[in-house]
């Protein structure tokens, strides 16, 4: 039997977090900001089948960058872990907060126990009368809280440019709409231009009673874009 | 790395006995014949022109006592359908909450919602997980209705305590005074041409009927201004028809029999 060779610490962790930010830069970014009636999410998807933004709770949604494979198994699992505190307490006891520190712990012992760390950028979204939450989950678990509006994946320095000048309380969606695209535009310029027919867009509306999120259809997106 | 639990399927049911066991709902290992507890009593549904109505009184017996004046037998359940209770009312709410959830984590996981048979058949499954409590007095008599958007129509499905999903009627009622509320909408049931108006009418006599024959099935409460629980599903949801129209219904059904 050989010695098995000593790597440093330091020299695993970067190997590590170049390899997964490698698989993350392929991905398209997405942008959720805070409006009038809640949070509008939004990102650039070829596909009609293949979610990046989905539900989790009633005022909890998620979204994500990265691998496929790996942010759909995260995504099931935030449902099941809702679903069943949800069950065993109540339904306001479902908040974001505990999700996210459920991923960040997930994404944590993953990066440092398995043999390839996930490639995937989460942001949990949280939609709330008096103060929304978006909570921004890296591959190696670190684990960031976000106000008013947030980003993954793509260029994060030219999207948050663009949504600190722009951003204003009380935008309306139609506003945050035209704002998100803008962002995801500025975000592309690189790498070609944002297809508009190929939004995913989805809001949790503060509005709705019960379960708050909701998916934008193909028209509704035009007309917001247009308005 | 496997994500912690065992289960990977889409029903939460299913999920809770793999790796939560200890949360599901047992009521089948007590014999409850000897203790007293709630009971709801009649609920009804009918198809009309535009969809379904589902009502059930508001009245929950304690055996002889009444237990609740205000209990709600009648409950929406997703955007489409809605499900009443008669029976042991503790494992039928229960039922009722397990029943909202498996759709609504079934929707969540896949990103679309069950069809209409598949969700009768989750209740099915339901009803027969129960059958070991209802062996030992814990009966549940659910009913199922709702807007089936792929068929275009208003749907109806009744049970049996075993779970035994029979065949689609038009109208059905269950529960103590399910009997007298049947007979009432045997006469008043139209197949054509029933409109909102005379479709609520015939809902509320129907259960005027079942509270005069059952000493279990609650009336109009006027003193305090307690009503039958009424919802209506259509193609553009669920939705609860308002106190003033049920007390409208009430007066016409009165007025007609010279009461």
């Amino acid at each position: 039997m050989g010695t098995p060779f000593y790597v440093s610490p330091e020299q695993m962790y970067q190997d590590r977090a170049e390899y997964a930010r490698k698989g993350i830069a392929k991905g398209r970014p997405i942008v959720a900001i805070d409006n009038a009636e809640g949070i509008v999410i939004m990102a650039e998807n070829r596909s009609a089948g293949l979610r990046k933004i989905a539900e989790i709770y009633d005022c909890i949604a998620f979204s994500a960058v990265g691998k496929f494979d790996e942010y759909e198994n995260l995504r099931k699992h935030g449902v099941r872990a809702a679903d069943l505190r949800g069950f065993s307490f109540s339904r306001e006891d479902v908040v974001a907060a505990n999700l996210a520190n459920d991923y960040s712990t997930l994404l944590g012992t993953i990066f440092t126990r398995e043999m390839k760390p996930y490639e995937v950028e989460i942001l949990v979204c949280e939609v709330n009368p008096e103060r929304n939450s978006y909570f921004q989950i890296l591959y190696d678990g670190t684990i960031t809280d976000r106000r008013h509006y947030a980003s993954v994946g793509g260029d994060s320095d030219e999207i948050h440019k663009v949504l600190q000048e722009r951003w204003k309380e009380g935008m309306s969606l139609a506003e945050a709409v035209q704002l998100a695209r803008d962002a995801l535009t500025r975000s592309n310029n690189g790498s070609g231009t944002l297809d508009e027919e190929c939004l995913e867009v989805a809001v949790l509306d503060s509005r709705r009673d019960g379960r708050k999120f909701r998916r934008l259809v193909r028209d509704e997106v035009r007309g917001l874009l247009g308005a | 790395m496997n994500l912690p639990g065992n289960y990977r399927g889409s029903s939460f049911i299913e999920f809770l006995k793999a790796d939560h066991p200890d949360l599901v709902p047992d009521f089948g290992s007590h014999d409850w014949s000897s203790v007293q507890m709630m009971h709801g009593t009649t609920v009804l549904a009918l198809v009309y022109q535009d969809g379904a109505i589902m009502a059930g009184d508001r009245l929950a017996t304690e055996g002889h006592a009444v237990g609740t004046r205000d209990i709600e037998k009648v409950f929406r359940i997703d955007d489409s359908c809605c499900m009443g209770i008669a029976g042991a009312a503790g494992p039928a709410v229960e039922m009722v909450r397990m029943f909202g959830l498996e759709l609504e984590h079934f929707q969540k996981l896949e990103g679309h919602t069950l069809t209409y048979e598949g969700k009768a058949n989750r209740l099915s499954f339901l009803i027969r997980q129960n059958l070991p409590a209802a062996m030992q007095g814990l009966v549940v008599m659910p009913l199922f209705a709702g807007f089936d958007a792929d068929k275009g129509r208003a749907r109806i499905y009744k049970f049996d305590v075993t779970g035994g999903r029979f065949a689609e009627t038009d109208y059905y009622s269950t529960g103590s005074g399910g009997k007298d509320a049947r007979s009432s909408l045997k006469k008043s049931f139209r197949p054509t041409g029933m409109t909102l108006g005379v479709a609520i009418e015939a809902a509320i006599e129907a259960l005027i009927d079942a509270a005069d024959e059952d000493t279990a099935t609650g009336g109009f409460d006027l003193a305090r201004g307690i009503y039958p629980t009424c919802k209506l599903m259509t193609k553009s949801g669920v939705e609860d028809v308002p106190p003033e129209e049920l007390l409208r219904a009430r007066e016409t059904v009165l007025a007609r029999r010279e009461i």
